[in-house]
C-alpha cells in the first residue's frame, strides 16, 4: 500500500510518455524482427536489435549515474564498476550453464579453470548454477560494494573532486584485480562463449528479442524508481545535499545517509543494467572496468541533461548511436569527437539536450498570439 | 569574570573555552552564559572569534579546552555533532545566506520543518494540512508569503536572509544563532529585520552577531563585545560602547 503510494508519487506526464514509448519499443522491435520478412523495409535486422538492446542497458546505466550526480551532486567516475560487477554475476551464471559443452568438455569447471589446472570450483562460484541466486548477486554485489564504499567515503566527508578520484581509483583497482588469472574470473579473456540462458539458446532470435524487451522493461522500472525517489521528500533532500550540504547538516539531517541511500540504489540499478548487457553482447571482460568507460557514462548524462529523468536516457541513446555511426566512418577520430562533444556541452548546453528543448519551449510559449492579450494576474 | 549564575539556570553555558588553529588562538578562555528567553548581541572586530564561537556551539569545531553546556547544563555539546546539536534545538543562520537555491521557498521551509530526520522517513513522507498551515504562518512571519512558489535562487539577497531565518523558525529551536543577518541589506530591510528578530525573541532565545551598530542599538538588548577570543565587555549597549577598551579596539575614533 505504502509502496504503491510511493511509486504513484513519481508519475507525471513526461514520465508516462517515456514509459509508454519504451514499452511500445519493447513490443514493436521484436515484432518487426520476427514477423517481417528479411527483405521487407520494415524488417529490423539482428545486429540492430542487439545494438538497440545494448543502448537500452546503457540508458539504464546513465540513469543510475544521474541519480547520484544530477540529483545528489556526487560525481561518480566509477559507475562502470557497478555495471561490470552486475555483468560478471550474470556472466558467471551463463558460464555455469555451459556445462560440459566447453572445449574441454568438463562438466564441473569452466574452460578457463581447466586451462589453469584448477581442480575444483572456487567457493565464490557456488550457487551461480541457480538463476535466482545469480540475479540476487547481480543486485547484491554492486549494492554492497557501493554501501561499504559510501559508508566510509561519505562519513569521512570526502566530497567533490576527491570523491570522484576515489571512485575512479575504485574501478581501476577492480580492473587490475579482474585482469589477474588467479582471481578466478577468467583473467583478461573474461567470461564468454555463453550457450544458454534459462534453457534458451542465447543466440536464438527469440531469446534476443526477449532480452531486448527485458532491457526496455528494466529501463522502465529504473525510471519509475528514480522518479518516485526524486519526487518524494527524500528527493528534495538529495537536491538539498547537492545545493548546500552544510545547511542540511545544521538543520539536523545527516547528508551522509542521504547520499548512501542514493549511491546504493544507483549501484543496484547499474548492476541490473550490466546483467542485461552481458547476454546481449556475449562477453564480459575486465575492460568493462576501464576508467574511460565510466567517464563516457558521465558524458552521456551531461549531453542528455543531468538532474532530469528523460535526459540521461536520451543522452545515452544519442551518444551511442553517434558512436556506432562515427566509429564506422572515422574510427580514429571518435575519441576526439567525444571529447569535443563534452567540452561543447559543458560550455554551451550546461543543461543538455533536455535543457535546450525546455528553453526552446518556453521561448515559444512566451510569444502568444497577438489577439489574446490577457490581463496581468495578481500575484498568487 | 562575572560568573555568579549557576549553570542550572542557563540555556547556554560556556566556561573557559579555548581553541587554536595552527597555534593561533581563535578563542581564548572564553566564558559566556545565556539565560532562557534572552536575546544577546555579540559585537567585536574581525578575528575576535565570533564565528568560531558559533562553530563551537553548533559542533562544527571542537573546543581544545573548556566546557560547553546547553539546556540548563543537561547537555554537554562537546560530545555531539552538528546534526545532533541541530536536533537538540540549536538553529544557525550563516553569515552568507545559505538556502537551497534550486528549491522553492516553500520547499526550503518544508525541509527545515521540525520532524523525523532519517532518510527512510523522508521516503514515505506525506505533507499534511497542518504542515501547509505552519509553512504559511512562517512565511508570513518572515515577509515571504507572496514568494511561496518562487525559486530561492531568484530571491534578493535580503529575502534570502529572511528565508534562512524562516528556516530557523521552522526548525523551532530553543536557541537561534544568527550570524550577521543584515550584512548587505538596505536600510529599510535592516529595520524590518530588527523588528523580525525582536518578534522571534519573544518566544526564543537568540544570539545575534552583528557589525552594524545602528542595528544593534535598534535591538536594544544586552551586548557582549569579543576581542582576541575572549569577552572584553558585557552589558547594556550604552555601558559597553562607553568602555574605553571597546572604543580602542572596535568602535575606533
Amino acid at each position: 500500500m505504502i509502496l504503491t503510494r510511493f511509486f504513484m508519487g513519481g508519475f507525471d506526464r513526461r514520465i508516462t510518455i517515456l514509459i509508454v514509448l519504451l514499452l511500445l519499443l519493447a513490443l514493436l522491435v521484436p515484432m518487426l524482427h520476427l514477423l517481417m520478412p528479411p527483405t521487407s523495409f520494415f524488417h529490423v535486422p539482428t545486429f540492430m536489435v542487439a545494438l538497440l538492446g545494448k543502448y537500452l542497458t546503457y540508458a539504464l546505466l546513465a540513469l543510475s549515474l544521474d541519480l547520484v550526480w544530477g540529483y545528489c551532486g556526487i560525481l561518480s567516475l566509477g559507475h562502470g564498476a557497478f555495471f561490470a560487477l552486475g555483468g560478471y554475476a550474470m556472466g558467471m551464471y551463463l558460464m555455469r550453464q555451459i556445462g560440459s559443452r566447453g572445449s574441454y568438455g568438463n562438466a564441473e569447471l569452466p574452460d578457463f579453470m581447466v586451462f589453469l589446472n584448477w581442480k575444483e570450483l572456487p567457493w565464490f562460484w557456488y550457487g551461480f548454477d541457480s538463476f535466482a541466486f545469480a540475479m540476487l548477486m547481480v543486485m547484491l554485489v554492486p549494492g554492497l560494494l557501493a554501501f561499504v564504499f559510501g559508508w566510509f567515503a561519505f562519513r569521512s566527508r570526502v566530497t567533490g573532486v576527491y570523491l570522484s578520484i576515489i571512485t575512479q581509483a575504485m574501478t581501476y583497482a577492480l580492473m587490475l584485480a579482474f585482469f589477474r588469472n588467479n582471481m578466478g574470473f577468467g583473467g583478461n579473456n573474461g567470461l564468454t562463449d555463453f550457450k544458454d540462458i534459462l534453457g534458451f539458446n542465447v543466440q536464438a532470435p527469440e531469446t534476443r528479442m526477449a532480452l531486448f524487451a527485458a532491457s526496455a522493461v528494466a529501463l522502465c522500472l529504473g525510471i519509475l524508481v528514480t522518479s518516485a525517489l526524486v519526487n518524494s521528500k527524500y528527493g528534495k533532500l538529495m537536491i538539498g545535499v547537492r545545493d548546500s550540504e552544510s545547511r542540511l547538516r545544521f538543520l539536523g539531517y545527516r547528508p551522509e545517509s542521504i547520499k548512501l541511500v542514493a549511491f546504493t540504489v544507483s549501484a543496484v540499478m547499474a548492476g541490473v543494467a550490466g546483467a542485461l548487457y552481458v547476454p546481449q553482447v556475449g562477453i564480459i571482460n575486465p575492460g568493462e572496468f576501464e576508467p574511460g568507460n565510466s567517464i563516457e557514462v558521465v558524458i552521456w548524462t551531461a549531453v542528455g541533461g543531468r538532474g532530469t529523468i528523460v535526459g540521461p536516457v536520451i543522452g545515452a541513446l544519442l551518444v551511442n548511436a553517434g558512436k556506432s555511426w562515427f566509429t564506422g566512418v572515422l574510427p580514429e577520430f571518435w575519441l576526439f569527437a567525444l571529447g569535443g562533444l563534452f567540452v561543447f556541452v559543458t560550455l554551451f548546453m550546461p543543461k543538455g539536450v533536455v535543457g535546450v528543448w525546455a528553453s526552446f519551449k518556453t521561448r515559444w510559449r512566451a510569444k502568444p498570439p497577438a489577439e489574446i492579450s490577457q490581463p496581468a494576474e495578481a500575484q498568487t | 569574570m562575572n560568573l555568579p549564575t549557576t549553570i542550572a539556570s542557563t540555556l547556554l553555558y560556556l566556561d573557559g573555552v579555548s581553541v587554536s588553529f595552527d597555534g593561533f588562538r581563535a578563542i581564548n578562555n572564553l566564558s559566556l552564559t545565556l539565560d532562557v528567553g534572552e536575546m544577546r548581541a555579540i559585537i567585536g572586530p574581525n578575528g575576535a572569534g565570533k564565528t568560531t564561537m558559533m562553530d563551537i556551539i553548533t559542533g562544527k569545531t571542537r573546543a581544545d579546552e573548556g566546557e560547553v553546556f546547553f539546556d540548563h547544563g543537561r547537555v554537554d555539546l562537546s560530545t555531539h555533532d552538528e546534526a545532533d546539536i541541530a536536533t537538540l534545538g540549536i538553529g544557525r543562520k550563516f553569515q552568507k545566506p545559505t538556502v537551497f537555491e534550486s528549491h522553492t521557498v516553500e520547499d526550503n521551509i518544508l525541509l527545515a520543518m521540525k520532524g523525523k530526520r532519517s532518510a527512510f522517513a523522508s521516503l514515505f513522507h506525506r505533507s499534511s494540512t497542518e504542515e501547509t498551515k505552519e509553512i504559511t504562518r512562517i512565511l508570513e512571519t518572515v515577509r515571504l508569503a507572496g514568494k511561496r512558489s518562487a525559486l530561492a535562487a531568484n530571491l534578493s539577497h535580503g529575502q534570502k536572509q529572511w528565508l534562512e531565518i524562516g528556516m530557523l523558525l521552522a526548525q523551532d529551536p530553543k536557541l537561534l544563532l544568527v550570524d550577521e543577518p543584515v550584512a548587505g541589506m538596505t536600510d529599510a530591510e535592516t529595520e524590518e529585520t530588527a523588528r523580525l528578530l525582536k518578534h522571534i525573541a519573544e518566544d526564543h532565545s537568540v544570539i545575534v552577531v552583528e557589525h552594524d551598530m545602528h542595528f544593534v542599538r535598534e535591538l536594544g538588548v544586552k551586548v557582549t563585545c569579543l576581542h582576541e577570543g575572549s569577552v572584553l565587555a558585557e552589558g547594556p549597549l550604552e555601558h559597553v560602547s562607553a568602555d574605553p577598551r571597546v572604543i580602542e579596539v572596535y568602535l575606533g575614533r
